[in-house]
């Protein structure tokens, strides 16, 4: 028994290990608030509801600056995402996906003359990004780059949490930090503030400098379900939609988990007992 | 092992092609028939367990290599195709991305298995020296597979491992444009790393099939490091050795498929689902969590170049391994001093881990500042890792060798079937009653 304990003790620090190395928290800023997310844990969802709500929030604020480009129009209707609805198995037949798609142009080649045209798109089609180039992006926005939201949820280290917290961590700069007119100060954004700050250098204030102002107002979307629509709600829902985005499997992915598991504890079961059996009795 | 073969071919078709080609016969001999030591524990299922890591890793690998686009333009949006399109792609790559970490899990354990039971001492050396071959092997095969997906860790983190043959005298320039096929990590370093990543898992199933071959020339090593004497020491590896490595493989693929299905990101990095992007560097490259141990005694030397060394000459230790250790006694079972040693061992390799993660200038006590020696504070990740790194040589170059000499032993048992069977004179019936109960 004390062998087989230290056998699960030496896997655990292994893992322990390995978990720690990766787990960095961002330099300077206020660890992520934790929110508590439907999708969360083995059994974890999406709320469909707050998926659709999360996808207003992205159309009528986020995509006026930042592109989507890896996720297209059908994947909206795609199971486990916010507009599936099992009638449309297949999503580019489903009428939600299609007005959708339809709301937007798409550059395309005309077959007949080969002059480029503007569409409207299809569910096929990818979501078309704000700005034609990295250049004109940067250009609109004092030099900074909106990131892709395709896996922003995935390519930060505290993924949805980090994204809620940014959304609502803007705050007042103390006095004694200096920042040119462009910046806006957050408490969750990565950085080191201490080559900007006049005060004590032992109490140099979290967080860091960020291009992007404040994005978003209570209020600012009319939620169709009637829910309130408090930043923090606001913020919530669209942390949510971005995890769909980076992630769209999420829900398939722990089904099959579930299913995966139960049959390997049975498996490994039944092995035991084989094994008691042909061991039964042999010393050793 | 040696002996007589026992293979009895018994349709007409087998004894045809046992005439012909006998590969029934050395299935039969070499998985059936062989006899294991009776007294194996549970370390000893990690070679099945890797056999499993490795198959899994060239069948998932030959799968996303259907879907994948190995240039600088399209490796990562055809990852991502793979993960968003590719029906089931979204398992396929977890499962490639976390068997890779599931297969050093398992080598570390075999390997640590292998040094705390004496493994690699006579007749066993090439059998570890080949061993060493196969681990050499999947860290190049790792690293160059961690670059394909071209998101930001893996761009630098190839800048940063191919740079550092730059740290050779005379030689360093030519073969880091060498290895790049360029001036900078780009284009062409993708597609080397491609073709390598590919080739190199064939070699290491070859060189497998050598580990494996020597090792049923020389047959198994066991806890007690005593080699089996008489037919009383051992059982045939089917069922026994069969049935106890198919249990503990079930075990261990719930500890991957926990990984694969529900935490599969938490082994890599966020910073690689952006897209490589040579103008922005990420503000803390680091590699996998399996080579933090290497990476932690490289930074822990001042000088570039010997911390290159230094790095290497941690991989030459293992090397070297079964010429340094002077013990007449195999397992560390018997070897009171050596057994804490090893357990020391262990924890300075998994402090070099966790050294390895983070900043060299962090503080280990959080707000405590002790005094500056060779331009960082004591209490920091660089001096802890400097520790540890010197405690890693010191083991392999000071306390085996050392030891081995001064050590007092403890009484090593006169076969492995004297400690097992209380009666020695029960051992002869059991024994003969064993191959009857097979089947």
């Amino acid at each position: 028994m004390l062998r087989k304990l230290s056998v699960i003790a030496a896997v655990a620090g292994l893992l322990t290990a390995g978990v720690a190395g990766p787990a960095l928290a961002a330099h300077g800023a206020l660890p992520a608030k934790k929110v508590e997310w439907s999708f969360d844990g083995p059994f974890g969802k999406f709320d469909q509801a707050q998926l659709q709500r999360g996808y207003k929030v992205y159309r009528e604020v986020c995509s006026a600056c930042h592109s989507m480009s890896l996720v297209s129009f059908r994947n909206l209707g795609d199971k486990g995402g916010p507009f599936y609805d099992k009638k449309y198995p297949n999503s580019n037949d489903n009428p939600y996906v299609k007005a959708i798609a339809k709301d937007y142009e798409v550059a395309d080649i005309d077959n007949e003359t080969g002059d480029t045209i503007k569409r409207p798109a299809t569910p096929a089609d990818r979501f078309p990004s704000p700005f034609p180039n990295e250049a004109a992006a940067r250009a609109s926005n004092g030099g900074a780059l909106p990131p892709d939201m395709s896996l922003l949820a995935k390519a930060r280290e505290e993924g949805p949490d980090h994204i809620y917290s940014i959304i609502t961590g803007y705050a007042a700069p103390p006095p004694g930090l200096k920042m040119d007119a462009t910046q806006h100060y957050n408490q969750y954004m990565a950085g080191d503030l201490s080559s900007y700050w006049s005060g004590d250098h032992k109490h140099v204030p979290p967080g860091g400098f960020i291009a992007m102002a404040p994005p978003i107002k209570a209020g600012q979307v009319t939620f169709d379900d009637g829910t309130p629509s408090t930043l923090d709600q606001e913020a919530k829902d669209v942390a949510a939609f971005l995890m769909w985005a980076a992630e769209p499997k999420l829900e398939e992915r722990k089904q099959t988990g579930f299913a995966v598991l139960i049959y390997l504890l049975l498996f490994a079961g039944l092995l035991y007992a084989s094994y008691r059996k042909v061991w039964k009795n042999e010393s050793h | 092992m040696s002996g007589h073969s026992t293979y009895q071919p018994k349709t007409g078709i087998e004894r045809w092609l046992d005439a012909r080609l006998p590969i029934v016969r050395l299935g039969y001999d070499s998985f059936v028939d062989y006899p294991t030591p009776r007294n194996l524990n549970y370390w000893w299922t990690f070679g099945a367990i890797l056999s499993l890591c490795l198959a899994s890793q060239l069948i998932t690998g030959i799968i996303l290599v259907m879907h994948y686009n190995p240039s600088a333009q399209g490796a990562f949006a055809s990852v991502e195709h793979i993960m968003r399109d590719v029906n089931y792609g979204w398992l396929i790559r977890y499962m490639h991305a976390n068997g890779a970490s599931m297969f050093f899990i398992a080598v570390y354990i075999h390997m640590l298995r292998g040094l705390y039971y004496g493994s690699y001492k006579a007749p066993r050396e090439v059998l570890w020296l080949l061993g060493c071959v196969i681990y050499l092997l999947m860290m190049a095969t790792a690293f160059m597979g961690y670059v394909l997906p071209w998101g930001q860790m893996s761009f630098h983190g190839a800048v940063v491992i191919t740079n550092l043959f730059g740290a050779l005298p005379l030689v360093g320039e030519s073969i880091t444009t060498w290895l790049w096929g360029g001036f900078a990590v780009d284009n062409p370093t993708l597609n080397r790393f491609f073709s390598l990543h590919y080739l190199l898992p064939f070699m290491i199933a070859g060189v497998v099939i050598l580990h494996i071959w020597a090792l049923h020339v020389v047959g198994q090593n066991n806890p007690t490091g005593v080699e089996p004497k008489s037919k009383a020491d051992t059982v045939p590896f089917t069922p026994y050795a069969t049935v106890k490595d198919a249990f503990a493989l079930s075990v261990f693929l719930i500890l991957f498929a926990w990984f694969v299905f529900f935490m599969p990101n938490a082994l890599g990095h966020a910073d690689n689902y952006i897209p490589a992007n040579p103008l922005v560097t990420p503000s803390h490259i680091v590699p996998e969590w399996y080579f933090l141990p290497f990476y932690a005694i490289l930074r822990a030397v001042p000088d570039k170049l010997m911390g290159v060394l230094a790095m290497f000459g941690a991989i030459a230790c293992l090397f070297a391994l079964p010429w340094l250790d002077t013990s007449k006694v195999r397992s560390m079972r018997y070897r009171p001093t050596a057994k804490i040693h090893f357990f020391i061992f262990v924890v300075a390799c998994c402090v070099l881990g966790v050294c390895g993660a983070k900043l060299p200038d962090d503080q280990v006590i959080p707000g405590v500042t002790t005094f500056q020696l060779m331009a960082s504070d004591l209490n920091s990740f660089v001096w802890l890792s400097r520790v540890a790194a010197l405690y890693y040589f010191a083991f392999f170059l000071v306390i085996l060798p050392v030891l081995g000499l001064t050590e007092k032993t403890l009484p090593v048992p006169d076969s492995i079937a004297s400690p097992a069977l209380s009666h020695p004179a029960a051992a002869p019936a059991e024994a003969t009653a064993a191959p009857e109960m097979k089947g």
